[in-house]
């Protein structure tokens, strides 16, 4: 049996340096691995000092790789009030997968505004789309022994779910193909530790929620 | 091996836009490489900079644009293949050598890629490049992939050594930056550089004698570019139905996904022009006689869209065109799939479900700022202590215009590189108040110096501060002429900053390090005292970018810098207000707020202990 899928939109955000193009670049390697069509985005320069990044990766039938207000099938954030900032890209069919580990703007640290509970930003976001799932990145990194790869565990947790039809296989393949060999080992078993969350999360989510996003044919 | 550099694969790799022009001209055969960098054009040089000793080929980080294009048409006019880089504005610095080359033309393949940068996603304005193909004369490939980044590379420069004319591939941010499978060819070893010349100064000097000359040669060629256009694979018609969209570049996929959303797609023929200068006005008319009315879908301006009434008005055709304008195709910014569904349900009346878009909530922003420690935050506080909101700043272009930010707000005027300094001399010229003007080190070198030589030679009284942290930062830390870091460590500079200055004729200078507060301080305030006896002075402010340097010499950091709570430091908040480093947080507890510093984010720089004794350094193992 192949399976084939209709456009699926993925939108990555986060904070410059949390390696969110690198996510990105992953979940693009995995779908080249099973042969799917995909095209990424990303933006760099200025952006990236400090402020938010954003990406992302468009799977099967899609041409464009620019993600319009309303069109994100997944919300991949890094980190949760860019998961609430994201809101305008998504439907109330999206699924959003956000970190729970806070980076706090620089507006915030000095007390010019803010940061909101995140109790509050979740409940701007969970009404909204088909499902919101939090991850607690750092802590599952640093179990699992990659306290630096909190962005693969994100990856893991993306794959575990079955959004996307790309195995687990596809996404470690994808892995020692993009990172040198001495940060393959951590970088894998922070994969598996998001992969077993992602999975439990999956199968709460059920397959209403995701058959609506893909589907499969012989 | 350089993953680039790889062999025919069957699997395809997956290459950034960038990238994939990078294997297209190996695979052309290039041999020179020079370019400066400039988002979202960089990673084609950083590339190219990478595997070119691997590759056997000249690879070289020019000082600007200009130079970088002259660099190349020489050796393409001794019959060696090459390419030069661009981001759009660097084409206008470049302009100058482009209009003429034109006219002479090259021996072999010259590929000149200019990267726009529509939504100013890192740019300081929009423009629209196309019009440079069509004000030359030269050819112009548009992509809208990676996979076609790739293919019109090689064929660019088959283009450009079949009509002896350099050849322009045009590009997006979202063209460049985007990241896609691409099936690979071969790589031809490169044997060596040599090329040959011959003397033909009356094809070679243009004189107004050879430019008249070249002019009517360059003329005569036009028609036949055209008919290479109106032949071109690289423009085709797909579908079948009674409407009609032209477009180009990543517009073309927003168009498929649109009218696939919708649900239309039986209903239109769409014309895609790769070949997208000479416009193939023939081709043009063919397609439009066939549509009851046509959309044309473009970035910026209406470039294709003139050329659609053109084709009109010369056929007689009475089909109805449309294009920019109210309701339609936006001229700011990127479009989308979703602007681009708007403009074809407006314009061809097509109903569409609106679907309800989530409004944006309220959340604290967060916008780019200076790296903590960054010494650029620490020479704008030193200037701003010393001449304080009274003097004008201009400034230019690179990470250091961050200071346009709170709390430093240290930049007043910019328009493109070396700005600064030039318009230093304007704004002291008319205005009875120091002028304190700001240029990278980079920056300097690509187009500050005239600004400076011209300065000096007119008696302009200004201070210039040269923001010197060894590298070309704010495009991923690539080297330029007076860099003291290389790959392997530190190095002799090519140019030595100071010695540059003082042969530019300024006599008054001298370099400080920004991270020693106190000796600073007093040197910029014989500055100021020495302003009044006019003339232009420049203090060049010298500490390495912490990011670059880290990557270079590996320095683990010793110590890191901590608040003492004791002292009540929260009253004063001069370290948020006046200095601002990101490693700053404040903390409430029992109702008084205090100033910490976080320790993953300081990186020991000082600063801070230095202007304010509740703040000292600690120990780390």
């Amino acid at each position: 049996m192949e399976k084939e899928i209709k456009a699926l939109r993925i939108f990555f955000t986060g904070v410059g340096g949390q390696g969110t193009l690198l996510a990105t670049r992953l979940v693009g390697e995995a779908a080249l691995e099973e042969g799917q069509p995909v095209l990424m985005s990303e933006i760099h320069g200025m952006a990236q000092r400090g402020g938010v990044v954003e990406s992302s990766a468009v799977l099967g039938s899609a041409a464009s790789p620019i993600i319009a207000d309303g069109e994100a099938d997944v919300v991949i954030a890094f980190e949760p009030l860019e998961a609430a900032r994201a809101l305008p890209k998504c439907n109330p069919k999206t699924i959003t997968i956000t970190s729970t580990n806070r980076i706090m703007p620089f507006t915030v640290a000095i007390g010019q505004s803010v940061y909101p509970d995140p109790d509050t930003l979740y409940r701007m976001i969970e009404p909204r789309v088909a499902a919101l799932i939090r991850v607690d990145a750092d802590e599952l990194a640093s179990s699992a022994g990659a306290e630096r790869s909190s962005n693969v565990v994100m990856i893991g947790v993306l794959a575990g779910t079955g959004i996307l039809p790309l195995s687990k296989k596809s996404f470690e393949r994808a892995l020692r193909h993009v990172l040198p060999e001495r940060l393959i080992e951590a970088n894998l078993r922070a994969l598996e530790a998001g992969y077993a969350f992602g999975s439990r999360a999956g199968r709460k989510l059920g397959r209403a929620t995701i058959g609506s996003l893909t589907h499969t044919t012989v | 091996m350089h993953e680039l550099l790889i062999s025919q694969t069957d699997r395809p790799q997956l290459l950034m836009g960038n990238e994939a022009i990078v294997r297209g001209a190996l695979e052309s055969g290039v041999r020179i490489v020079a370019a400066y960098p400039g988002t979202p054009s960089s990673e084609i040089i950083d590339s190219f900079s990478q595997l070119g000793q691997e590759a056997g080929i000249h690879v070289e980080y020019a000082v600007n644009e200009k130079v970088s294009m002259e660099v190349c048409c020489a050796a393409a006019l001794c019959g060696v293949r090459s390419l030069c880089a661009m981001k759009h504005v660097g084409l206008n610095v470049a302009a100058d050598a482009f209009m003429t080359l034109a006219y002479v033309g090259v021996k072999a393949g010259m590929v000149i890629v200019v990267a726009d940068d529509p939504s100013l996603h890192s740019s300081q304005n929009e423009q629209d490049s196309r019009f440079y193909a069509r004000m030359s004369g030269v050819p112009m490939l548009e992509p809208s992939t990676p996979q076609e980044a790739y293919l019109m590379t090689l064929e660019a420069f088959r283009i450009s050594e079949k009509f002896a004319t350099p050849c322009l591939l045009r590009t997006t941010t979202r063209v460049n930056h985007c990241r896609g499978p691409v099936k690979i060819g071969t790589i031809q070893p490169v044997k060596d550089l040599s090329g040959e010349f011959k003397k033909d100064p009356f094809n070679l000097v243009v004189i107004p004698a050879v430019g008249r000359k070249l002019r009517l040669d360059m003329l005569e060629r036009a028609p036949k570019l055209l008919a290479e256009s109106e032949s071109s694979p690289l423009n085709f018609i797909s579908g079948k139905g009674e409407f009609g969209i032209i477009t180009s570049g990543v517009s073309f996929l927003h168009v498929q996904d649109a009218i696939t959303a919708m649900g239309i797609g039986e209903r239109f023929k769409i014309l895609k022009l790769g070949f997208s200068y000479p416009r193939p006005t023939a081709l043009i008319a063919e397609f439009l006689s066939g549509v009851t009315k046509a959309l044309v879908i473009e970035e910026l301006e209406p470039f294709l869209e003139e050329a659609a009434r053109l084709s009109a008005q010369i056929s007689k055709l009475p089909v109805e065109i449309g294009g920019k304008g109210e309701g339609l195709v936006p001229m700011a910014f990127e479009l989308d799939p979703a602007k681009v569904k708007v403009a074809i349900g407006n314009y061809f009346g097509v109903s569409r479900p609106a679907p309800k878009i989530y409004e944006m909530p309220e959340l604290p922003q967060r916008p780019p700022n200076l790296c903590p420690g960054c010494p650029h935050r620490a020479t704008y506080y030193l200037m701003k202590t010393v001449f304080g909101e009274e003097a004008v700043y201009p400034s230019d272009i690179g990470c250091y215009t961050l200071g346009i930010l709170p709390p430093l707000r240290m930049a007043d005027f910019l328009i493109c590189m070396g700005s600064g300094v030039s318009s230093a001399a304007g704004f002291s010229t008319v205005l009875d108040r120091p002028v304190v003007a700001f240029i990278g080190d980079s920056t300097f070198f690509h187009a500050g110096i005239p600004g400076l030589v011209n300065a000096v030679s007119n008696g302009h009284r200004f201070l210039l501060v040269i923001l010197d942290n060894g590298t070309t930062a704010m495009t991923g830390h690539q080297p330029h002429p007076g860099v003291e870091l290389g790959p392997g460590g530190r190095i002799e500079p090519k140019v030595s900053l100071e010695k540059l200055v003082r042969g530019c004729g300024v006599n008054r200078t001298a370099t400080i390090n920004p991270l020693q507060v106190k000796k600073s301080l007093q040197v910029i305030h014989e500055f100021k005292d020495g302003l009044n006896e006019g003339g232009v002075s420049v203090i060049i402010s010298k500490s390495p970018c912490p990011l670059f340097e880290n990557r270079i010499l590996k320095k683990k950091k010793k110590i890191v810098f901590k608040t003492d709570e004791s002292k009540s430091c929260a009253d004063c908040k001069k370290c948020l207000t006046e200095l601002g480093c990101p490693a700053f947080y404040v903390e409430s507890s029992e109702g008084v707020e205090h100033v910490l510093i976080n320790e993953s984010l300081c990186i020991g720089c000082s600063v801070c202990s230095q202007i304010c004794d509740s703040i000292s350094p600690r120990r780390i193992s």
